[in-house]
């Protein structure tokens, strides 16, 4: 009960330190509490400073004290000591002279771990190469994994698991619908309006047609449509994926028997793969009925002369290079996202991390592909 | 604001998720420098109860005073002083995965003070060695540290700000028996050097004998009976017997009754 009279509110003035170097005192007063120290906090060094022979720190006026008050004396102490000073504590209430005591047995001869030495930049290059190596490798051993996992699926269909692969179409495929059209819509006005404008000055309207759905259809829906797939879907599966991982989950799937290869990646790789396509589809309609709606209003393209033109203008080659693009999208980032949900060691901050890390490798890899695609078509003469 | 001999006080609480309601006039006093456990079944409402009166659950009426202040009158700047006065430990530790202990302690301490960088360190370094922890834990991550470390790390951070107040959700769960021992060692330390009111939701019979100065059983929906342990184990209302006089109960009974 001795605490709740020495709490008392009329005590409440901040921690003081009064300093009688000629007396060879230090007077200390008020609370000595988390909430009130900050003013002896930075009076400690100069109190100290002009002190020497025979200290005496009267503690009798100190109102309340708790585990920060009795460390700051305790530090006063110490810095007097360390100035070859001879320190004698006096007046202190039994209390607080009890915790002082505690604090100081807890803290006697403990030193702070050192602060974690700061890797040197070579040593940082090296850790940064190597590791790229290293996860480059150990995404293309989970990509074996997978692709093993999958013929021994597609040799035994009951292992396939239709039920999580039509969620997955449900989810990364018909909720991704509107801002797939939305987007690819935008787009198409914009090829449109821009392509239009130089067009217009050759007199040469009608081929907005030609430079609408070939500029849609085998480049940039699809690669549209994947990038906003891997940042809507290929997040959601690290996220899923990695959260299990960190709890366990994933650890409990494997002790019941189910691989969780089969389990969490085939339907979610597979259902991809089949909406990825599909949602390109749809974006090819949406970016060629922008660039229609343009060519109706800007140039003087009536609907039905662009629809006349559309299949003469975009060839069934081009048409189906852009949608045979979508499920290799697919691949990537269904890959990167699984592959960075696994990849989760330790708690939240790892799983958003890796969250991270899986957009943007996905993305990356969807344009490198992309390139890839360009380059061996134009070998090929396509 | 009046000093009254109770840290907590609660009248007529009335908790609801929905229709369902999980107290109903729930009365409860806490001494300050006591230990108080609340025990019951699983589902009597403890944790809500906990949760309720560390302002993080809403109820439906009835009053609670915690500290002198009235809960249901603070507005947002009084709740945030008040928060700073009590400390709270989570079942999980619930300790930040990207920090390291130290940080993890030196949080509420760089929000809350204007100290400089190496009071600070200084101070979160102390609360880690009050916790009981060894030195070298302070540099570690969370996900390196076991059971027993992680709860004395959540210990450490709760009492960061020095609180007058402590609550404890099932601080011994989980442990081996030497690390809940010397756990129960550390919460007689806390109360006995530092003078703090703790208050706990245990199953640790253990616990209960070793530490608590009273132990509130909440049924029914209020708090069926308060009193000490060896009040409670007497008491012969059906379902305060069935908790404490199984075959556990009676072996903690023969151990810690001298």
């Amino acid at each position: 009960m001795t605490n709740d009279t020495a709490r008392a509110p009329a005590t409440d003035a901040p921690a003081s330190i009064e300093s009688e170097p000629a007396a060879r005192r230090l007077i200390l007063g008020g609370a000595w509490t988390t909430a009130r120290i900050a003013a002896a906090v930075r009076a400690l060094d100069g109190a100290a400073a002009g002190m020497s022979g025979r200290v005496r720190l009267d503690g009798g006026a100190i109102a309340q004290m708790d585990t920060a008050g009795a460390w700051l004396l305790l530090g006063l102490e110490h810095r007097l000591r360390e100035r070859g000073c001879e320190v004698e504590l006096a007046g202190l209430a039994e209390d607080h002279a009890a915790l002082v005591r505690y604090v100081g047995t807890r803290t006697a001869d403990a030193a702070p771990p050192p602060a974690p030495t700061i890797m040197p930049p070579v040593a940082r290059l090296g850790l940064f190469a190597t590791g790229g190596t290293i996860k480059a490798i150990s995404l293309l051993s989970f990509l074996g994994e997978t692709v093993i996992t999958l013929a021994k699926a597609v040799l035994d269909p009951r292992r396939l698991r239709f039920g999580a692969m039509a969620a997955i179409v449900q989810r990364a495929g018909v909720e991704a619908l509107p801002i797939v059209m939305l987007l690819s819509f935008l787009l198409g006005v914009v090829i449109a309006y821009q392509g239009g404008v130089q067009l217009k000055s050759y007199g040469a309207n009608i081929f907005v047609v030609e430079l609408v759905s070939i500029t849609m259809a085998r480049e940039l829906a699809p690669m549209m449509t994947a990038i906003i797939v891997a940042g809507r879907t290929g997040s959601a599966f690290t996220a899923e994926i990695g959260t299990m991982k960190a709890t366990e989950e994933i650890d409990a799937l494997r002790t019941i028997g189910l691989p969780p290869i089969d389990v969490l990646v085939l339907p979610r790789l597979i259902g991809l793969v089949i909406a990825l396509p599909l949602l390109s589809l749809v974006g090819d309609a949406a970016g060629i009925f922008g660039g229609m709606i343009m060519a109706w209003a800007m140039l003087d393209v009536s609907v039905n002369d662009f629809l006349h033109r559309i299949p003469t203008a975009l060839s069934a080659t081009s048409f189906m290079i852009g949608i045979g693009k979508a499920p290799v999208f697919a691949l990537l980032i269904a890959i990167v996202g699984c592959f960075e949900g696994f990849s989760v060691r330790g708690g939240a901050e790892a799983v958003g991390r890796h969250t991270t890390v899986s957009v943007v490798h996905s993305i990356f890899l969807v344009i490198v592909a992309d390139a890839v695609f360009s380059i061996v078509f134009s070998w090929l003469g396509i | 604001m009046a000093r009254a001999g109770n840290a907590i006080e609660i009248r007529g609480l009335v908790t609801r998720f929905g229709p369902k309601v999980i107290h109903e006039n729930l009365d409860l006093d806490v001494r300050r420098g006591e230990v108080l456990a609340i025990v019951g079944g699983s589902g009597s409402g403890k944790s809500t109860l906990l949760r309720t009166m560390i302002m993080l659950n809403p109820y439906a009426a009835g009053r609670i005073r915690l500290l002198g202040a009235e809960l249901g009158e603070l507005d947002a700047a009084e709740s945030e002083r008040l928060r700073e006065r009590i400390g709270v430990t989570f079942q999980q530790g619930a300790l930040f995965s990207a920090l390291t202990v130290q940080e993890n302690v030196a949080l509420p301490l760089r929000e809350h003070t204007d100290f400089p960088a190496e009071v600070i360190a200084g101070l979160a370094f102390l609360k880690v060695l009050l916790a009981g922890l060894p030195p070298e834990a302070a540099a570690r991550y969370p996900r390196e540290l076991s059971g027993g470390m992680l709860k004395r790390a959540g210990v450490a951070r709760a009492l960061a700000l020095d609180p007058e107040l402590l609550f404890l959700d099932e601080p011994t769960a989980g442990l081996d028996p030497v690390s809940a021992s010397a756990f129960d060692e550390l919460v007689l330390h806390l109360k006995d050097s530092l003078g703090l009111t703790v208050v706990m939701i245990t199953h640790d019979l253990d616990t209960l004998w070793r530490v608590t100065d009273r132990v509130a059983f909440l049924a029914e929906k209020r708090v069926l009976r308060i009193g000490s342990m060896a009040e409670l184990a007497a008491d012969d209302h059906p379902e305060i017997e069935a908790y404490f006089s199984g075959p556990r109960g009676r072996v903690a009974q023969q151990w810690n009754r001298k």
